[in-house]
Formats: structure tokens, C-alpha cells, sequence
């Protein structure tokens, strides 16, 4: 891929991504009644914990085998096994994740193996410990996420007989993002399986009795039936198959897969209403066609102010993808694509288009800049990293993805279906107004003002 | 207790105390258990949180990308200079390092960045596995110094290794190698002190040595806030240091009263009793009766700027009751003290890393019945702050959102505020913003049974 940049740097500056367990977290709040223990140092846990809670400004617990020195020399086994005690008796949860940091790998503990001890030695075999290991230094938050979802599948599912449900596999996206999507498919009349769902755990109402393990999440029963479902529909076109929960479910259970795009923007939403469709056989609702048709009328009245827009577009694979296509149907020319993640393979996903973009991996926001610059880029989407890009640059933010921890509300930000689409595409249209509304005095007089007395 | 037996872990216990009539030793300074869910940070976050601040150094992290991205320029410590400081630079380890070592890496890492920004400091910050896959970070600083003629220091900040406070002890060891002088020892400057444990947020640093130079006492360098290598060069040139915030400070004080015999004075300048307390010990170290007039003028005048504000606060706030849970003992005194001030009860205080004599301290000043805690979890934190009915909670960013949830007002008290607190303006800052969470309408929207309930 010509245009691909290798990334053989020494030195990263101002990250781009976050580590894998953080990514692995995420979908255990999306399960019924779960925790996670993080194998590794205390201080991994609260970092992560801090870093969400900014963003869903939700309690985040999190357990930890807080490793010490001797742990690390001899083995951690006795630390995770009293931390899953421990947490089974404040939080008497259905199911735990463990999960491993950097150090537990390096020093290569066998998560599974002392899993496994664990039950036995407890006598509760049929207890659903979920393992994944998630070494920092192999990959990104963003293959953490997929590979906690595949290992949730694979720990619980269960052949079981043929049912209406569709499995929903989705991404890193909002709570409000995941609820636009169930109203979506109830709209469509559609029985489901979503996984994860963290629309309620993650960004819960407000009650007068808050519990330790917030209400909501996929129950554990229906990701035990998902073989048994008619299809799954994986919004995940860049997920490598071999972390594809979708594609699990596919070898090893016959279930048929469709791979789509997230549903923003037009033609991508247009694709998950039009399979849902196809797989269910039902018509679909005059309100969904009302809401496509407000978002053309959108796409028409914004088209002209788009047409300045020259955007970087960071953040996960999944989300830059479906970003990037929607500035394309509306005329904002996405020059540069950038990830932390290194799995994105943009000259298959853009066809023809890809030699337009410049498409940056396991890049960093030092470098992002830079390139820019050199570009010309005057708007950024993305996740409120990018705040460094208007700091440096005075590029505006249109601020979507995760982590959003310089605004509130980064847990209602809605982008998906026709209508957040609409939302998403306004804030960028106002962005864009905004900053030409501010400048255009000044720079006007700077270009063609010429004095009143013309020596 | 019947509700302490129900949730909570046995082994806790001796680090739970209410305040009665038999003493406890309460149990501190110890590592965390293991699935507890403790709110602690890592050493390398010690060590982070005490030499970040320094503005013209490379903040170099050695390690995975993770730790490095979740402490990216999130601070709020401001610099009067450069800005080098705010950018997060990671060695971002892959399988690779982690295989065939990462020393390598390191050193083309750091030929970078000097090629890049010119530093003249450079701290390289060892993470968890570093220590584990066999880097002699000490021995490529060293050869990376002597290249490129600058200062590199290695802080030992494995996460397993200890606590925040083994990294703030760990972060005063590269400190006290900065400062060391040459052959000869300078001149010991009269009247001239520096101020350790103060990081500059929202200026605080600013503030204080502004009170300073007011009444005629200069101040070195701040240890760190605003710091730089020039000043901190000339760190021992003071004749005084004097010390705010114990527990990451304590050690370094000790260690240059022993070097270099420049004695320590604790202070605090939390809250208007605790500054104008302390300005009067400094004046009177010094020994001077002018020194002393303009000091007692300048304590009268910003008193009466600022005191009947405080009072008007103080009227509205009166026998409300305060939880306070925060990272150090020295401030959880500070901060009860100053709820004092506005005719506040504190009724829980705990804190992560408190040593056993500040412990003592806190028992000595707290009414009977309040609940003193060390390294405390989610689980306890909500219980007690229930059981005690607090009307609002001091905290950093994971503690707010349990506050939230039940329903309590949230002081944010940790390093990444963005208004000053510190000194006589900061004690109206502070009722300001406890006033403002205390007694804000929304709670009483959200308590009770409101419209929707009404039959
Ligand atoms: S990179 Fe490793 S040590 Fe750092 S936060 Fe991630 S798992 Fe923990």
C-alpha cells in the first residue's frame, strides 16, 4: 500500500491509543451482573478505572491481584485466587473476567490454568470465570475490546436449538449510541442478542438505590443461546477474523455472519437497515424512512459548509472507518486517517478512494500533527485526544469516540442511525461554522483591505 | 457491627477505626489486598505526580504505551516557561522488547527526543516489566548522559514494587542526584527559602510566593511546581526549605537538612488559619521585627478581603457533615481543619497512603463516632458515607461518580483541579465550590418523590 506510512519509530509521543486490558474491561460492563479482576499491579486497575470513569462518569470497580515483589519472583496464583475471593463476597457477581496485565505476562502466569485450580479447589466448576490475556505490548485497547467479546462467547456459548434472535456484535461506541441501535432493532421488530451491552451499566439513571453491580448488561442466559441464532450481525468490518466474535460463532456454530460497517453516515446505516431486512423478512417502518429522509434533508443544507471542511479524522479502526465515510457522502474531504491500533487496512476498505487519504498506524498525536500541518486539515473528529490538535493547531474538535474526558456526557454522545447521524453531522457543520464565523472578519480585512492611501 | 460483617472482608477490619473511647492502632502503610478494589495508585504515579511539574524536562516513560497514555497532560500544574512537560513520551514496548530487551530502544528513544527538543533534563520513568525483562535502565541513562552532555536520570517506578509512596520517595532520590552541587558548596542566600510540595495547579505556586516576596522573603524554587533545571540547580542556595505536602516531601527535606544542612519547616496553606499560621511561622524563623510588622498587615488585610465572604459561606453551610477520602494524610488534616473553618463535621476520612503518626493526628482532631480508614474500597467508602449520612464527599476523579450516584455533593481534591485552593483566595475558592455542590438545587430534584410520583 503506497500510501500506507510504516511506522518504525523509536519513541512514541502523546499516545494515540490506550493498552489492551483497558479494552478488555469494557465489555465485562456490558455483561449482567459481572466484574473483572486485573492479574497484575494495583496500579494498573486504577489507572484504567480513572480513565473511564472520566469518560462514562459511571463508578468503575475494577479488581486487582495487586502483584507485589514477591508475587512477581514467585508467581502471582495465591493473589489472584484470594482477589477473586474476595470479590465474590462483596459483589457476589454471576460471572468474573480476569484479565492480565503487562507484568503478569512477562512473568508468564497461566490464567487459565489457575482459573481452572480455582473453581476445583472452591468446588463451583460451573461458575463463568472468563480469561483473556491481554498483553499491553502486543496490541491496543482497541483488540483487547474484540478479544474480551470473543472470550465471553466462547467460555458461555452453548449449541443450542435454532431460535428467532439475530446476534449483535457491536464496538467501543456510546451508551447512547447502543441504545439508538436496540431502539433500531425494536423498531424493526427484531428479537436480539447485543453484546455487549453497556447502554444501561455504563451510564445508568439516576434511583434512590444504587447498587454495586449497576442493573442492565447482556444477560448471561442469551449469549449461552447465541449459537442458536438465525444470523449475527457484527458492526466490525475491521476486526481481524482471528479476534471476530462473529466469525466464532460462524465456524463453530453455523451461524451466518454479516460484517457491516458501524451505521453512520447514509449508505451505512442504509446497509444495517436494509440486512436486517433481508435476515428478518419484515418491512421496514414509515418512521425509519421519515428519520432517512430528515437526514438527506440535513446532508442537502449543511452540503455547501462541508464542502470546506478538510478533516483528520483518529481514534479506533471501527469508528474512523465509518467517520471517514461520512464526511465523504457529504463533500468534507478526510485527508488523514489515523489509529493507535496497528490492524487497518484502509486500501481495501476505500478502493479507489484510499490514494487520497494518507492513512497513519501505531501513530501518535506528535506525528498526527505534523501531518496535518502539512495538509492543511482544518477539523478533527475524534476522541478528545485530539483537544491537542486545537491546542497546537487551533484545528476545532468535533468530539466523538472514547475517551471523551475533557467535556461531560461522553457516555450520551449519539452518532449512529439516521438519526444520530444527523446529530453528528450538524455538530461538525456548526464546528465548521463556528470557526468560519469567528475568523472570516479579521481575514478578509488581512487579504484584501488595502489601506486608503495606496503608495 | 452487623453491617460490617455483611459485606465487608475480614482483613480490612484493622483498617477501619470509629472514633470512641479505646484507642486502635489502626493498620497503614501496608500493600493492598488483593480483589479489594482499592482506590491506590502505582509508584510510578508517585513519582509521576512529584517531578511532572518540572516544565523544561523530557518525561520519558519506559514501558508498554499504557501508562504512559493514561497520564498524558493530565495534570493541571501550570509553568511559567516551557511547555515540555505536558507531552507523554513512551519507549512503547512490543513483544520484540519485551523478548530481546528494550535497552536498545531506550537509547535510540532518547537520541530522538534530544535530537527533537534539546533538553537539558531528561527523567526516564521505569514501568512494571522493565525490572522483569532484565533492562539496566541505570547503565543506558548513564552512557545516554555522557553522549549528549545533558542530565538523564533513571526513576525506579516498577508498579510492583511498593505504592504511591515508594514512587514519590523514588522520585526524590532523582531529585536530591539533580540537585547536588559541584565541588563547592554556594553561599547560603539570607531570607531566601524554597517551598517543597507544591505542584503549581491552577497557580497555587504562583500565590503563595507572591504572600512571600510580599513581605520579603524570596523563594528559591519550588519543589516542583513551576520548577526548571536552572532554579533547581540552585536549589540549595536557600537557607530554609519549608514543606507542604508530607507525604511526598518529608523524605526530601530530611535528606537536604542531612546534605546540605538546610532545615524544614512543615507547613500548610490550606484554609485561612492553617496560611496565616504558617506565614507567621516563616516570618518568625527569620527572626526579623519588620519582617514580622509586614507579615501581620499582610495576614490582616487579606483576612479582611477575604473572611466575611468565607463567613457569609460559612452561615449557609453550618452542621452540614463531610466525607473526605484522599490520597495523602497530610491533607486529609488540612481538609478537616478547613471544614472546621466553614462549620463542617468530618464524619469519615481516609485516605490511600497516610502514615501512622498523621493517623494519630487525624484520630486526635476528629469527634467521637467518625469513621478513620486507610486504603479504603468503593464498598466501604459507600457504606460509611451512607451510615454517616454525609452530605458530600472530597475525592479524586474515581471517588466522584459513587458520590454522584448516591446522591451527594462532590469536592474535586486532587491534581488535576483547575482553580486554585491553596492560600487565603484559595480558602474562598474552596467554600465557593463547597457551597456550590452542597447547596445546589438539583438535590432536590433528585431526592424524594417529585411530580412524577405524586398520586
Ligand atoms: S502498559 Fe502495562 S503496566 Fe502500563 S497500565 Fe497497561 S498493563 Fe499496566
Amino acid at each position: 500500500m503506497k500510501n500506507k506510512v510504516v511506522n518504525l519509530r523509536n519513541v512514541s509521543q502523546n499516545p494515540c491509543s490506550m493498552c489492551m486490558p483497558l479494552g478488555g474491561i469494557i465489555p465485562f460492563k456490558g455483561l449482567e451482573q459481572s466484574m473483572v479482576i486485573l492479574h497484575g499491579s494495583q496500579g494498573c486497575s486504577t489507572y484504567m478505572r480513572r480513565f473511564m470513569a472520566e469518560h462514562f462518569n459511571e463508578p468503575i470497580d475494577v479488581g486487582s491481584s495487586a502483584l507485589n515483589e514477591k508475587g512477581t519472583v514467585y508467581g502471582g496464583e495465591e493473589n489472584l485466587k484470594k482477589g477473586l475471593d474476595n470479590i465474590l463476597k462483596v459483589y457476589n457477581p454471576k460471572l468474573i473476567g480476569i484479565l492480565t496485565t503487562c507484568l503478569a505476562e512477562t512473568i508468564g502466569e497461566d490464567i487459565d490454568r489457575i482459573s481452572l485450580e480455582y473453581l476445583q479447589e472452591r468446588e463451583m466448576e460451573d461458575f463463568p470465570l472468563v480469561t483473556v490475556p491481554t498483553p499491553a505490548y502486543s496490541d491496543s485497547h482497541t483488540e483487547g475490546y474484540f478479544l474480551a467479546v470473543k472470550r465471553i462467547i466462547t467460555r458461555l456459548a452453548q449449541k443450542s436449538e435454532k431460535n428467532e434472535k439475530v446476534n449483535i456484535i457491536i464496538p467501543n461506541i456510546s451508551p447512547a449510541d447502543i441504545r439508538e441501535i436496540k431502539r433500531i432493532l425494536e423498531g424493526m421488530e427484531i428479537a436480539y442478542t447485543l453484546l455487549p451491552d453497556f447502554s444501561e451499566t455504563m451510564d445508568a439513571p439516576f434511583t434512590n438505590n444504587f447498587g454495586k453491580l449497576p442493573n442492565g448488561g447482556t444477560k448471561l442466559g442469551d449469549i449461552r443461546n447465541m449459537p442458536g441464532a438465525k444470523a449475527t450481525i457484527e458492526l466490525g468490518i475491521t476486526v481481524e477474523d482471528h479476534l471476530s466474535p462473529g466469525k466464532y460463532l460462524e465456524n463453530s456454530f453455523g451461524v451466518p455472519l454479516y460484517r457491516l460497517p458501524l451505521p453512520i453516515g447514509l449508505e451505512n446505516t442504509d446497509k444495517f437497515i436494509l440486512t436486517l431486512k433481508t435476515i428478518s423478512g419484515k418491512e421496514v417502518p414509515e418512521m425509519f424512512r421519515k428519520e432517512r429522509g430528515r437526514l438527506q434533508d440535513c446532508m442537502i443544507d449543511s452540503h455547501k459548509y462541508n464542502a470546506q471542511g478538510i478533516a483528520v479524522v483518529f481514534g479506533e479502526p471501527e469508528l474512523v472507518y465509518a467517520v471517514t465515510k461520512t464526511c465523504l457522502e457529504n463533500g468534507i474531504k478526510p485527508k488523514v486517517l489515523a489509529t493507535g491500533s496497528k490492524n487497518f487496512k484502509s486500501g481495501q476498505l476505500f478502493g479507489e478512494e484510499s490514494s487520497n487519504l494518507k492513512v497513519l498506524t501505531e501513530t501518535d498525536f506528535v506525528h498526527i500533527r505534523q501531518v496535518c500541518k502539512e495538509m492543511d486539515v482544518n477539523l478533527a473528529i475524534g476522541n478528545s485526544e485530539g483537544k491537542y490538535l486545537t491546542e497546537k493547531e487551533g484545528i476545532p474538535l468535533v468530539r466523538i469516540g472514547f475517551p471523551i474526558h475533557d467535556r461531560v456526557g461522553g457516555q450520551r454522545i449519539l452518532s449512529v442511525g439516521y438519526q444520530g447521524t444527523i446529530m453528528f453531522l450538524d455538530r461538525i457543520t456548526n464546528t465548521l461554522l463556528e470557526y468560519k464565523l469567528s475568523n472570516y472578519r479579521s481575514s478578509m480585512y488581512q487579504k484584501y483591505f488595502q489601506g486608503i492611501d495606496v503608495k | 457491627m452487623a453491617v460490617m460483617e455483611r459485606k465487608f472482608i475480614e482483613e480490612r477490619m484493622e483498617s477501619i477505626n470509629i472514633k470512641g473511647k479505646k484507642k486502635k492502632h489502626l493498620k497503614c502503610e501496608s500493600e493492598s489486598l488483593a480483589g479489594c478494589v482499592s482506590q491506590r495508585a502505582c509508584v510510578y504515579c508517585g513519582a509521576r505526580v512529584v517531578l511532572n511539574p518540572i516544565t523544561d524536562a523530557v518525561h520519558l516513560v519506559h514501558g508498554p504505551i499504557g501508562c504512559a497514555s493514561y497520564t498524558w497532560d493530565i495534570r493541571g500544574s501550570l509553568s511559567s516557561g516551557s511547555e515540555l512537560y505536558r507531552n507523554s513520551f513512551s519507549t512503547d514496548l512490543k513483544e520484540n522488547d519485551v523478548i530481546f530487551g528494550g535497552e536498545k530502544k531506550l537509547s535510540r528513544a532518547i537520541d530522538e527526543l534530544v535530537l527533537k527538543y534539546h533538553p537539558q533534563l531528561i527523567f526516564v520513568y521505569s514501568t512494571c516489566i522493565v525490572g522483569v525483562i532484565g533492562d539496566d535502565i541505570e547503565a543506558v541513562c548513564k552512557a545516554a548522559a555522557r553522549k549528549h552532555n545533558i542530565e538523564i536520570y533513571p526513576v525506579q517506578s516498577s508498579g510492583f514494587i511498593g505504592n504511591k509512596a515508594a514512587g514519590y520517595k523514588a522520585a526524590c532520590e532523582a531529585v536530591l542526584k539533580l540537585i547536588k552541587p559541584g565541588v563547592h558548596l554556594p553561599e547560603k542566600k539570607n531570607k531566601c527559602i524554597n517551598y517543597l510540595g507544591d505542584f503549581n495547579l491552577a497557580g497555587e505556586a504562583w500565590i503563595i510566593t507572591h504572600y512571600f516576596k510580599q513581605i520579603g522573603i524570596d523563594v528559591n524554587v519550588t519543589f516542583t511546581g513551576d520548577a526548571s533545571f536552572t532554579k533547581l540547580k540552585k536549589a540549595i542556595e536557600a537557607s530554609l526549605n519549608i514543606v507542604q505536602c508530607a507525604g511526598s516531601m518529608f523524605y526530601l527535606a530530611q535528606e537536604i537538612e542531612k546534605k546540605y544542612n538546610i532545615p524544614y519547616l512543615n507547613v500548610s496553606f490550606l484554609g485561612l488559619e492553617d496560611t496565616a499560621q504558617s506565614l507567621r511561622k516563616v516570618a518568625a524563623y527569620f527572626n526579623d521585627p519588620d519582617l514580622m510588622e509586614r507579615t501581620e498587615n499582610l495576614i490582616k488585610n487579606e483576612i479582611e478581603k477575604y473572611g466575611p465572604q468565607i463567613a457569609g459561606y460559612r452561615e449557609k453551610l453550618t452542621g452540614k457533615k463531610a466525607a473526605v477520602y484522599v490520597g495523602g494524610g497530610f491533607k486529609a488534616i488540612s481538609l478537616i481543619k478547613q471544614f472546621r473553618e466553614l462549620g463542617i463535621d468530618v464524619v469519615m476520612v481516609g485516605t490511600q497512603t497516610g502514615r501512622k503518626e498523621e493517623y494519630a493526628e487525624i484520630e486526635d482532631l476528629v469527634d467521637d463516632g467518625t469513621v478513620v480508614l486507610d486504603d479504603a474500597n468503593p464498598a466501604e467508602l459507600e457504606e460509611f458515607m451512607l451510615l454517616k449520612g454525609a452530605h458530600l464527599l472530597v475525592g479524586g476523579v474515581k471517588e466522584r461518580p459513587l458520590a454522584y450516584k448516591l446522591g451527594v455533593a462532590f469536592i474535586d481534591h486532587n491534581h488535576d483541579r483547575k482553580h486554585p485552593l491553596s492560600g487565603f483566595v484559595g480558602a474562598l475558592n474552596f467554600a465557593k465550590e463547597v457551597y456550590s455542590t452542597v447547596c445546589s438545587p438539583v438535590w432536590q430534584y433528585v431526592h424524594g418523590e417529585g411530580l412524577l410520583h405524586e398520586k
